[in-house]
């Protein structure tokens, strides 16, 4: 039975974001079965945590993931400018890519909004961080009432904003907003990111500023918002509202409006990465979310499932 | 003896804050006019968050900043025009179209802890011929050793010149001279010193830093900007001229500018008052002041209750949309508390 059947997968890249990954395909996997983990420092802390974990490991990159006939879904957690390479590598190995880093040479997924369109292609994109933290609110409120503008402001701590993200800030902020548009269904998106150095560090918090295109029902919103919220909540426990939605007037371009305000935290679930990295953490979750999706639909199961 | 520093003025800039960024283009055209006669040689020019800062969270431009920086260019003769850049907020595509429009100076600006995500956008700014300014905000909330470091990556990236800035007025003389001396001993490029007037030191600070060494100051005229205003850029002038260390400015001129061109167009006259003394007290971002106001109104709280908390949370610049979140939890517990 499809049901009881494995796809096996592998992760390429051993920094933070690829063992929490490898943790969460461990502790929850699904669909899936975690066949390798690729990397190009034997002494990493990734391989070696693999390592004892059992799982097979390789300090040569993708180049064993690519021979592994088996492995059909690629996680990639490099950088961009590795995947760009990799993403014609897998494609020609005829393996499904699921990219973490910005290179994003497919389209931009966000499982609660518009992963099920992408089912049939073989490279998709995670975002950002803060896409995959607030595209979900935007697609709540765009789905009751047309949406004239979405901003939001991701506010990380310092220590869960590694190397990649402080080379190209800039990157965060367009392909953020553009995830908004695309994917939240608003007409323009706003992205801001600020990294606060706070000791202890924060949780990741976002707010989403949302301003429909005419008057909108309160309630209606307040309801969608908070569907969109628990079906979140399948893949990344940690999401929550941290109040009931605020709706405030605000001087706006378009006029006095009234502002749809939403409040969200994500604590990470701690499983490599701490806590407070509800960032890198909603990436990983979102990942292996999509996995899962990809994994069922390989296999034939048509049940529809977030995670 | 101090040497003659370089003014900035960022009444157009910082300013824009007080002005809840409705700077109208007449406006713009009067104030860098009168700056650019009385010798004034720098005029900052975008919204008081930097390029790309009209938003939600911090309120939307009345007029385009673009707009605002050509019309400031097309007056001036002498001054050259600085934006204000925050990675974050702003990216290099508006620095690009910033340049398109007139500037020539680009102050890129960074919490003093996360210095290292500037990097791209000094590079980028120096491949495109700007002068390049860094800015290190909230410098009350590190050491003059650690902020040295944050200050030499921006000088390893191209700065030209880093700035200590006291964004929260919450510096006291000694703090601003103690940064500046630990800047202007460790860096070959120049050192520059921001100060606002939360606790009634902006000039005093102002010129411990300069006694320290700093090359660049900012004003901005009757203190126009963010918390209780900067350091009054006429009242700079007249103290310099005192001092022997007049940059070539028109201390009346300045005088008349505030009285005359700023004064009749300020909603309100930034000073020191309840709320502002908090900003500094509590070493939060000076712009809060009329966020923090607007919330405290919104929910029934009185605004030093969400500013000390603010604080109290390490809240860093920018953070405008945790002043609602304050304000909903202490509304919430005040609601619990007597029922």
């Amino acid at each position: 039975m499809a049901e009881n059947e494995k796809v096996k997968v592998a992760i390429v890249g051993s920094g933070n974001i690829g063992t929490d990954l490898m943790y969460k395909l461990l502790k929850a996997p699904g669909h899936m079965e975690l066949k390798m983990v690729a990397g190009i420092v034997p002494e990493s802390e990734g391989l070696r945590r693999a390592r004892e974990l059992g799982i097979e490991t390789t300090h040569e990159g993708i180049g064993p993931v690519l021979e592994d006939p088996e492995i059909k879904i690629v996680f990639d957690a490099t950088s961009a400018k590795a995947h760009v390479r990799h993403a014609k590598m897998l494609k020609e190995a005829k393996k499904t890519a699921i990219d973490l880093t910005p290179a994003a040479r497919g389209p931009y997924v966000v499982p609660v909004a518009n992963l099920t369109e992408h089912l049939d292609k073989d490279n998709v994109n995670m975002l950002t961080c803060g896409a995959q933290a607030t595209t979900p609110m935007v697609y709540a409120v765009s789905r009751v009432t047309p949406v004239l503008y979405a901003e939001m402001v991701s506010t990380v701590a310092s220590l869960s904003a590694g190397p990649g993200t402080r080379q190209n800030i800039d990157e965060f902020t367009f392909t953020t907003a553009r995830g908004l548009e695309k994917i939240g269904g608003a007409r323009r998106g706003k992205a801001i990111i600020i990294l606060n150095p706070a000791d202890p560090p924060i949780m990741m918090r976002n707010t989403v500023y949302v301003i429909p295109e005419g008057d909108f029902d309160e309630e209606e919103v307040a309801s969608s918002v908070e569907r969109m919220v628990a079906e979140v909540q399948e893949y990344v426990p940690g999401y929550h509202l941290k109040s009931e939605p605020v709706f405030d007037e605000r001087e706006t371009p378009w006029g006095e409006r009234r502002v749809i305000i939403l409040l969200i935290e994500v604590e990470g679930a701690g499983d490599f990465l701490p806590k407070y990295a509800g960032n890198l953490d909603i990436m990983t979750s979102a990942a292996r979310g999509v996995g899962e999706q990809f994994a069922r639909h390989l296999l034939g199961i048509k049940k529809e499932a977030v995670a | 003896m101090i040497r003659a520093p370089r003014l900035t003025d960022t009444s157009l800039r910082d300013g824009s804050h007080a002005m809840a960024h409705r700077f109208t283009r007449e406006q713009v055209r009067d104030v860098a006019r009168a700056l650019d006669e009385a010798g004034v040689p720098v005029i900052e020019v975008t919204h008081g968050d930097g390029l790309a800062g009209a938003s939600i969270q911090y309120g939307f431009s009345k007029t385009p900043e673009m707009d605002l920086i050509s019309e400031a260019r097309s007056v001036c003769t002498r001054a050259r025009i600085a934006a204000l850049l925050i990675p974050g907020i702003g990216t290099v595509k508006e620095l690009k179209e910033a340049a398109e429009r007139g500037v020539e100076i680009v102050r890129i600006c960074t919490q003093c802890t996360e210095a290292d995500i500037s990097q791209e956008h000094f590079e980028i700014a120096k491949e495109m011929g700007l002068e390049a300014v860094g800015f290190l905000m909230m410098a009350h909330m590190r050491d003059p050793e650690f902020l040295v470091g944050q200050a030499k990556l921006m000088e390893s990236y191209g700065a030209d010149c880093v700035y200590i800035v006291d964004s929260a007025g919450a510096m006291l003389p000694e703090d601003a001279r103690e940064r500046v001396a630990a800047l202007k001993d460790a860096l070959q490029t120049e050192v520059g010193f921001h100060a606002h007037n939360n606790l009634g030191l902006a000039i005093g600070n102002a010129i411990a830093a300069l006694e320290a060494g700093a090359d660049q100051i900012d004003g901005s005229l009757r203190g126009l900007g963010a918390g209780a205003g900067n350091a009054q850029t006429e009242l700079l002038a007249a103290v310099l001229d005192r001092m022997g260390a007049n940059p070539d400015l028109d201390v009346f001129g300045l005088m008349d500018a505030a009285e005359y061109i700023i004064a009749p167009m300020m909603p309100f006259q930034p000073f020191p008052d309840r709320d502002s003394i908090t900003i500094g007290y509590a070493g939060v971002y000076s712009t809060f002041l009329l966020h923090a106001k607007h919330a405290a109104e919104r929910f029934g709280l009185d605004p030093r209750e969400i500013l000390v908390e603010l604080g109290r949370r390490q809240a860093v610049a920018g953070q405008e949309d945790w002043i609602l979140d304050v304000a909903v939890e202490l509304a919430h517990k005040k609601k619990q508390g007597a029922a």
